[in-house]
């Protein structure tokens, strides 16, 4: 897939003049042909086939093998097994990686939510650094799951907001408030999906099977508050940054043409640790927990702040709440 | 054992004809290749060589694809007098609609494809039992099956008809007439289920509104009929193919009337946004105002609706309407305009300022314009194909070599079933 510089030559062999020539049945079929030798290499370019080196032609089969996939709620035990181990070997081949893939379910009595407080946050990003860091996001891309809104004293308004300040923060007579995916209770983005590829967990995590989604971008449109991202291109992250404890609905290698968002850190929230911009954060602005929990830090705050969720008349409960002293 | 000439003869009409046909022909294939070659630098680079964006995350595809769908939709203006109301003066064109049809529908389901980087492998997703169709909760598989459905229909009832004409026997109304009821139905339920796509997002309040499934119907039967004119003039004036003025007149009409209730439609669209302006309006005053020093669709959008509201007059005048100097640019004028207010102003504003309030302009690349110039050609690729099939047959030209033999051992009675519209109609009535 990422081999385009090979297959390029008979493409544009057909390319220059070809709007010049006027064309008879035998010219028309040489252009077919050229075309067809076009897409033909464009295919042979992700084909075991071509391959040089027998690591590299291991790669090639074992991507081929995401074509052929079933859907990851339909996978048996061994199932899942066999494509964590694929997954974990083509992390191996590819960048010498030894990453350990997680299939952790949603845990019994669980169900996660987030409360922000917008009198202490101060603007820093150290969360949305450490959510690049920990999640795997495309660093050529400058992917970010959390956007960081500052907004003028009095005023919560986020068309007038700024999200792409950069200068010295706290700034005088502003304030800040962080969006992310807010894993609602009623989310949009799920049932507008036409292969089912994305899908709300018993624990209120909305996921996506980066595998079995197609692309078609449905849920971006869907989402009232921009919390989908699309790979563009194949996401490009230093083999040494790598976050090697992953899941696989969550910060597991994503390839070109799927769609990701933030999964509350799947992979550290169902092992009972806070997700990563909780832990950044260091003005204490995050709360994180679970809301069965009556005795949680969560609980306390929807128990005893004045809350405010965002567009709350979509009807989407967001678990996602802020909150200010 | 009529099949093999049928497809014979077939090939033989589409593979010969006269230089223009050469020509015109191999430039769309030219054109075809140019658009095989973007495709093959979105596929290969990835979609980054696209002008989409995370803010703007669908473009001229998805644009295309909803007008287009409008195109396949029209073809009901015909099917459903012809077939239903059994209207003789639309007996001949009707073939042409559903030719119309099918290359719209191609041209649909390539540009879906175009948009998703992964369809092109992973398509067996999207059927049911093999793969997972989220039918019916989302409206794209809705689309899906609609579209697909659609084009079944819009092949096997024309191929049906053709094949009968072919081998000298009147098709069987009871085999065909039923199909032709579901593709009626099925024919506003395309275009409804698209607008859907996106009057269902409230995340997008440009498009979160009852109007935008009736407004898409006005536009399509705009642009579909006043397409449809093009052709048959066209048609007209190239071949034998007796093609009634009249028809064509009917049709004109019906441009015109949908052309006045989309205009209604667009006035009102504006009076919604714009008299009492909230938050939610932001993407029209992008759209017709521009926001700020972003501006990017001002240009698009009214020259769009300078192009519709100036056909439109010209449509409704009587004299204008019923000469052909006139009708023709009004129709292309037409089609033009509705192109521009459906592709460029309906699908990329939603996206402009960003749920959260951003604003990120978006301008499509040479890859995508080549993608979209490509698939284009391969629509008039088709129809062109569709049409030279369908004309020799219904010219009587093109007949089953076999039929000689049987008219040995039987006389077959000549087709004459279908009235020649100068029988039923001898004066012209205006």
């Amino acid at each position: 897939m990422s081999d385009d510089s090979a297959p390029a030559r008979p493409a544009t062999a057909d390319d220059g003049g070809i709007l010049q020539k006027p064309m008879d049945r035998r010219g028309a079929l040489g252009f077919l042909a050229g075309g067809l030798a076009a897409g033909a290499s464009a295919i042979s370019a992700c084909s075991p086939l071509n391959a040089a080196t027998p690591k590299e032609r291991e790669i090639r089969l074992l991507e081929w093998e995401e074509f052929t996939q079933k859907h990851y709620r339909r996978m048996t035990e061994a199932e899942r097994a066999e494509t964590i181990e694929r997954l974990e070997r083509l992390a191996k081949l590819r960048d010498n990686e030894d990453v350990t893939i997680d299939t952790t379910d949603a845990q019994p009595g669980v169900l996660f939510g987030y409360a922000f407080n917008i009198s202490k946050c101060q603007g820093f990003r150290s969360c949305v650094e450490a959510c690049i860091n920990e999640n795997n996001l495309d660093r050529h891309a400058d992917t970010q799951y959390i956007r960081i809104f500052e907004m003028e004293d009095g005023v919560v308004d986020l068309d007038s907001a700024d999200p792409t300040y950069q200068h010295d923060v706290p700034a005088e007579g502003h304030f800040y408030l962080g969006t992310q995916c807010f894993q609602c209770a009623n989310p949009p983005c799920v049932p507008v999906c036409p292969v089912g590829a994305t899908w709300q967990e018993p624990d209120g995590i909305v996921v996506i099977d980066y595998d079995w989604c197609v692309g078609c971008r449905a849920c971006m449109a869907a989402c009232p508050y921009w919390a989908r991202r699309f790979n563009w291109d194949a996401p490009e992250v230093p083999p040494e940054e790598v976050n090697p404890n992953q899941h696989y609905l969550g910060n597991r290698a994503r390839h070109k043409g799927c769609v990701e968002k933030c999964t509350f850190c799947i992979h550290r929230t169902r092992k009972g640790r806070l997700p990563a911009c909780v832990e950044a954060c260091p003005t204490g602005a995050r709360v994180f927990g679970n809301l069965l929990d009556p005795n949680s830090e969560i609980r306390w705050i929807l128990a005893n702040k004045h809350l405010f969720r965002l567009k709350e008349e979509l009807a989407t409960e967001p678990r996602f709440w802020y909150f200010s002293d | 054992m009529h099949l093999r000439p049928f497809l014979l003869s077939a090939l033989r009409s589409v593979t010969s004809g006269d230089r223009r046909y050469h020509l015109w022909m191999g430039s769309l294939t030219a054109i075809m290749l140019v658009g095989a070659y973007g495709y093959f630098v979105q596929v290969t680079r990835g979609f980054s060589v696209t002008g989409m964006n995370n803010h703007v995350s669908w473009g001229l595809y998805i644009s295309n694809m909803a007008f287009l769908v409008g195109l396949a939709a029209a073809a009901v203006i015909l099917v459903l007098p012809a077939y239903v109301l059994h209207d003789v003066d639309f007996a001949r064109a009707v073939l042409i609609a559903e030719g119309v049809a099918v290359s719209a529908l191609v041209m649909c389901l390539a540009f879906v494809t175009a948009n998703s980087p992964g369809l092109p492998f992973k398509w067996w997703r999207l059927t049911p039992v093999i793969g997972l169709l989220n039918w019916p909760s989302s409206m794209l598989a809705w689309d899906v099956i609609m579209l697909n459905g659609y084009l079944v229909l819009n092949i096997v009832i024309p191929f049906y008809i053709l094949y009968s004409h072919y081998i000298g026997r009147e098709p069987a109304k009871q085999k065909y007439v039923p199909f032709i009821y579901i593709s009626v139905v099925w024919a506003v339920s395309i275009h409804l289920v698209t607008a859907f796509l996106f009057a269902g997002l409230p995340a997008r309040p440009f498009w979160n509104s009852a109007l935008l499934g009736p407004r898409f119907l006005a536009s399509a039967f705009t642009a579909g009929p006043a397409f449809m004119i093009l052709l048959l003039g066209f048609i007209q004036s190239q071949s034998r193919y007796a093609i009634p003025d009249v028809a064509i007149d009917k049709l004109a009409t019906v441009t015109t009337i949908a052309a006045q209730a989309n205009l209604v439609m667009l006035l009102s669209d504006i009076i919604f946004e714009f008299y009492s302006p909230t938050h939610h309006s932001l993407s029209a005053r992008y759209l017709f105002f521009g926001l700020g020093e972003h501006h990017a669709l001002v240009p698009w959008i009214r020259t769009g609706i300078a192009l519709n509201i100036a056909a439109t007059m010209v449509l409704m005048i009587h004299p204008l309407r019923r000469n052909r100097r006139w009708l023709m640019p009004a129709c292309a004028t037409l089609f033009v305009g509705i192109w521009v207010e459906k592709g460029i102003g309906l699908v990329i504003p939603g996206f402009v300022p960003s749920p959260l309030g951003e604003i990120v302009e978006y301008s499509p690349t040479w890859v995508e314009l080549c993608v979209t110039a490509g698939i284009w050609a391969l629509g008039l690729f088709v129809l062109t194909i569709l049409v030279r099939v369908a004309l020799p047959i219904e010219l009587g030209e093109a007949r089953s070599p076999h039929l000689e033999q049987a008219a040995v051992n039987k006389v077959v009675r000549p087709r004459a079933a279908r009235p020649r519209y100068e029988e039923v109609r001898p004066v012209r009535f205006r």
